[in-house]
C-alpha cells in the first residue's frame, strides 16, 4: 500500500485520518475531539492504567491511549455507557483521595478536578475513605500530599526514563498502594529530587507540587478557568502536532 | 458582671422552653429558658450546637493554605477569615510590611465585606423587628414582608450588599471564597477597568447608606424599647490605630470598662494571649474569653460595632465621623450600652466601609503592580482585624518544613459569646418574667441575640424560612405544651403540633 494513501477509521460515526503508528488517543485528539484520560500525558510514553481514555474498538474495550489506529476500525467514545464509566472511574478517585478543591493550590489547574467536571460529576456515588496518608514537606521546595495522589504513576515514569533518578515508586498493593521515595530516610529531602526534575512538573493532580507557589494565579485566569478541559486539552495536543510533525 | 440567671440553684424542679433554632442568625444556636410554675426565669442560656474543629483539622496541612482553607468557617463574612489568617501567613514569611499596593487592595476587600455584611444583616435579618415591632405578626416579620411593604428600602438592601460581593469579586475572583491573600502579599490589585466599574456606582452606596443610618436612628428613636431593652454594662474591646481612628485591618488593641476608663491601650496583637483567656463552660461548645486581669467573672466584654464606636475617637471619614458623633452625643458621649444600639452602630460602620470604598478607589495605588513583599522567615504568626462582628484572632505556629502544628482562633461571636448570653437575660428578666409565653414575647430574646448579629456556624442560615420549636416541658419532662413554625411560616400549637 502506497503511504500517500491516506489511512482512517471511525470514531463515532467521523472519519479520522492517522499517521502510522498513532494510537486512537492521538489520532483522536490531532483530529480534534477529546477523549477523557488522565494517567496520560502525550508528552510521555503512555501507561493506560487510569482507563479513563476507554473506548470501543470493533465492539471490545481499549484504552485508547495504547491501542494502535488501524484502517477501518469502527472506534466508540462518546457514548452514554462509556461516559457513565469514565464518571464512576473519576468518582471512585475522588472518594479514595481527600480531594478538598475548596482550599487545594492545584484547583483551576486540577486536571483531576477538570476532568470530573467536563464528566458531569455533580456529587459522589461512593462513601468517602477518608484517607490518611503521611505529607512529606521535608523539601524545602516541593511538597508531596499523598492523599491527593491518584496513583497515576507518571513521576515514577518520568523520574525513571527522563531524569534517570528513580526517585519515586509505586509500594503496596490495592487500596494501599502509595508513592514511596527513594532515599535513606524515605523522605523528599534525602532523595536526588530537585525543583528542576520533569517529574515533580507534571502532576496532574495536587500532590507533587512547588512550595511558594500556591495561589499566586487568581481565579479566573487559572487553566481550566479560561477553557474546560476538553477544549484545552485539544488545543495543546494540536499545537504539539505541529510542533513536531508540522 | 456575670448574671445571677446563668445557673438556677434548682433545675430540676423547674420546666425547660427552648428556642431551638434561633432565626434570622447566621449558623444554628437555640436559647434555653428554666422558669417556674410561676412563669418566673430562674435560668437563661445561649448554647452553641454546632462543632467545627478547624484547629483541629489544619493541623499538618502547608501554612499557605490557611487563608484559603479556614474562610470556610463561613459564607457570610469568609473574606475576615481569609485576610486575618493572611496576616498571620505574613509574619511566617517575615512580612511584617506590605507594599502599598497590597495593603490597600486587602483593605478595599475588608471594606466591601464591611458593606455587605452589614446590609445584609440590618435589611435582611434585623429590619423586620425594628420596622413592624419585635411582637408583630410573625408572617409579616421578615424580609418578605419588607419588600412588600418597603420595595424601596428592600431593593437597596439587596443592592448595597451586592455592590459589597462585587468589591469582593474584583479582587477575589469570587462573591464568596475567592483567593486573593498570599503570603506577604496579594495575587492580584484591580485593574482599571475593575477600579472604573466599582467607581460608578459608590456614590450611590455612600448616599443610601446615609439613609440607612438617619433611618435606624428615626426608628430607634420612635421605639419604646430603645432605652431600655438589654440595656447592661460591660467591657469593650476593638482594635484602634495608633492615632485613635477606628481601622477595621490593622492596629493595636484597646479596651474600655464600663465608664470608658482605658483597660489596656494600643497593645501589640501578637500578644493578645497575655491580655485574654478562654473559658470553657460545659454546656456550649463556644469558649468565654475574658480579659485576664479583671478575671472571668468580670473580664468579659463586648465586640463589634457597638464595641467599636465606644472605643474609637472617631473616624476618619467624614459622613461616618459626624454620624458617630450624634451616636455618641446620644450617651451623652459616655458609654452607649444599649443592645439595639448595635444596630444604629452597624449602619454608621456601612456608611464608613462605602466611603472608605470610594476613597481606596481614587488611590493610583490600588491598581499598582508591586504585590508581594518578603523577610525573614518565621513559626509563628498571629493575624487579628475588625470582622463585621468583632475583633478576630487567628494564631498559627508552624514547623520548619512548613506544616501547621497548632492553631487557635477567636473567632468575633466568641468574643462576645458572654455578652449575648447577659443580653438574653436581662431581656428574659425584664419581659419574660412572670409572663405568660408567647411568640411576640420569644422573640424579644431573638431580638436580643440578633443585634449582636453572631455567626454561630459561619456557613448557613435559611432565610425566613427556618423552622421554630418551643416546647414547654413540665418538672417531671413531659411536654405540655409546644408550639411549631413550620418552614413555610405557618404556626401550629398544641402537644400534638406536627
Amino acid at each position: 500500500m502506497s503511504p500517500d494513501i491516506r489511512k482512517t477509521f471511525h470514531l463515532d460515526g467521523v472519519e479520522i485520518p492517522f499517521r502510522e503508528g498513532q494510537t486512537v488517543f492521538d489520532a483522536a485528539m490531532a483530529a480534534g475531539i477529546y477523549i477523557p484520560h488522565l494517567c496520560h500525558n502525550p508528552d510521555f510514553e503512555p501507561h493506560s492504567s487510569c482507563r479513563l481514555c476507554t473506548v470501543i474498538v470493533n465492539g471490545r474495550p481499549f484504552a485508547s491511549c495504547t491501542q494502535p489506529a488501524v484502517a477501518g476500525q469502527d472506534v466508540k467514545s462518546d457514548t452514554p455507557e462509556l461516559n457513565d464509566m469514565r464518571r464512576s472511574l473519576t468518582e471512585m478517585l475522588l472518594v479514595e483521595g481527600n480531594h478538598y478543591c475548596p482550599a487545594c493550590e492545584k484547583s483551576g489547574n486540577c486536571r483531576l478536578q477538570a476532568t470530573a467536571y467536563a464528566l458531569g460529576v455533580q456529587y459522589n456515588h461512593y462513601p468517602q475513605f477518608f484517607p490518611h496518608r503521611d505529607v512529606d514537606a521535608s523539601h524545602p521546595e516541593i511538597i508531596l500530599d499523598r492523599d491527593r495522589c491518584i496513583l497515576c504513576g507518571l513521576c515514577v515514569r518520568i523520574s525513571r526514563r527522563v531524569d534517570r533518578k528513580n526517585v519515586f515508586a509505586m509500594t503496596g498493593r490495592g487500596i494501599t498502594t502509595t508513592i514511596v521515595i527513594d532515599s535513606p530516610s524515605g523522605l523528599l529531602v534525602d532523595s536526588r529530587v530537585s525543583r528542576d526534575d520533569e517529574a515533580v512538573q507534571h502532576c496532574p493532580v495536587g500532590a507533587l507540587m512547588m512550595k511558594g507557589e500556591a495561589f499566586k494565579v487568581p481565579i479566573g485566569e487559572r487553566r481550566y478557568d479560561t477553557s474546560p478541559i476538553s477544549e484545552d486539552s485539544v488545543a495543546k495536543f494540536q499545537a504539539r502536532e505541529v510542533r513536531l510533525h508540522g | 458582671m456575670t448574671h445571677l440567671l446563668e445557673t438556677a440553684a434548682h433545675p430540676r424542679a423547674l420546666r425547660r422552653v427552648a428556642i431551638e433554632p434561633l432565626t434570622r442568625v447566621e449558623g444554628h444556636g437555640k436559647v434555653t429558658l428554666l422558669l417556674d410554675e410561676q412563669n418566673r426565669v430562674h435560668q437563661a442560656r445561649l448554647h452553641i450546637v454546632e462543632f467545627r474543629g478547624f484547629e483541629k483539622f489544619i493541623q499538618g496541612r502547608p501554612y499557605w493554605e490557611v487563608p484559603v482553607l479556614v474562610q470556610r468557617l463561613c459564607g457570610i463574612c469568609p473574606v475576615s477569615h481569609h485576610l486575618a489568617a493572611g496576616k498571620a501567613v505574613d509574619m511566617l514569611v517575615g512580612a511584617r510590611t506590605l507594599t502599598p499596593t497590597a495593603e490597600k487592595v486587602r483593605r478595599l476587600m475588608h471594606q466591601g465585606q464591611m458593606l455587605q455584611s452589614h446590609a445584609l444583616h440590618f435589611f435582611h435579618l434585623a429590619s423586620p423587628d425594628l420596622l413592624f415591632g419585635f411582637d408583630s405578626e410573625p408572617a409579616r416579620r421578615n424580609i418578605v414582608g419588607v419588600i412588600a411593604e418597603h420595595p424601596e428600602l428592600a431593593l437597596q438592601g439587596v443592592k448595597l450588599r451586592k455592590y459589597g460581593q462585587e468589591v469582593i469579586k474584583a479582587i477575589a475572583g469570587k462573591r464568596i471564597h475567592g483567593t486573593a491573600c498570599i503570603p506577604g502579599g496579594m495575587n492580584k490589585a484591580l485593574s482599571e477597568a475593575e477600579r472604573d466599574v466599582l467607581r460608578r456606582d459608590i456614590g450611590q452606596m455612600v448616599a443610601w447608606s446615609q439613609g440607612a443610618v438617619a433611618l435606624c436612628r428615626r426608628v430607634l428613636d420612635a421605639s419604646p424599647h430603645a432605652p431600655i431593652f438589654g440595656v447592661f454594662p460591660s467591657n469593650f474591646m476593638s482594635l484602634i490605630r495608633a492615632d485613635g481612628a477606628l481601622d477595621f485591618y490593622d492596629g493595636g488593641l484597646r479596651a474600655k470598662d464600663a465608664q470608658g476608663n482605658l483597660i489596656f491601650d494600643h497593645v501589640d496583637y501578637t500578644h493578645y494571649n497575655r491580655h485574654i483567656h478562654e473559658e470553657v463552660k460545659s454546656w456550649s461548645y463556644m469558649k468565654f474569653p475574658f480579659i485576664i486581669s479583671l478575671g472571668d467573672a468580670d473580664g468579659w466584654y463586648r465586640v463589634g460595632p457597638l464595641a467599636r464606636m465606644n472605643t474609637a475617637d472617631f473616624l476618619d471619614t467624614p459622613l461616618a465621623e459626624e454620624a458617630r458623633r450624634a451616636f455618641r452625643a446620644a450617651a451623652n458621649d459616655g458609654m452607649q450600652h444599649a443592645t439595639l444600639a448595635y444596630h444604629w452602630a452597624r449602619l454608621i460602620e456601612m456608611l464608613h466601609a462605602a466611603e472608605g470604598i470610594e476613597r481606596l478607589l481614587d488611590d493610583p495605588d490600588i491598581t499598582g503592580t508591586d504585590l508581594v513583599a518578603k523577610g525573614e522567615r518565621a513559626l509563628e504568626g498571629v493575624g487579628v482585624i475588625e470582622a463585621p462582628r468583632g475583633t478576630l484572632f487567628h494564631h498559627y505556629k508552624v514547623d520548619e518544613n512548613d506544616v501547621v502544628v497548632r492553631a487557635n482562633l477567636i473567632v468575633s461571636t466568641t468574643n462576645n459569646n458572654q455578652a449575648m448570653n447577659e443580653a438574653v437575660r436581662t431581656v428574659a428578666a425584664s419581659y419574660l418574667d412572670g409572663q405568660k409565653l408567647t411568640e411576640g414575647l420569644l422573640n424579644h430574646i431573638e431580638v436580643a441575640v440578633r443585634a449582636f448579629d453572631p455567626c454561630l456556624s459561619c456557613a448557613t442560615h435559611a432565610l425566613g424560612r427556618m423552622p421554630l420549636q418551643v416546647e414547654l416541658v413540665d418538672a417531671a419532662g413531659q411536654v405540655i405544651d409546644r408550639m411549631v413554625k413550620g418552614a413555610d411560616g405557618v404556626f401550629a400549637e398544641g402537644r400534638d403540633a406536627p
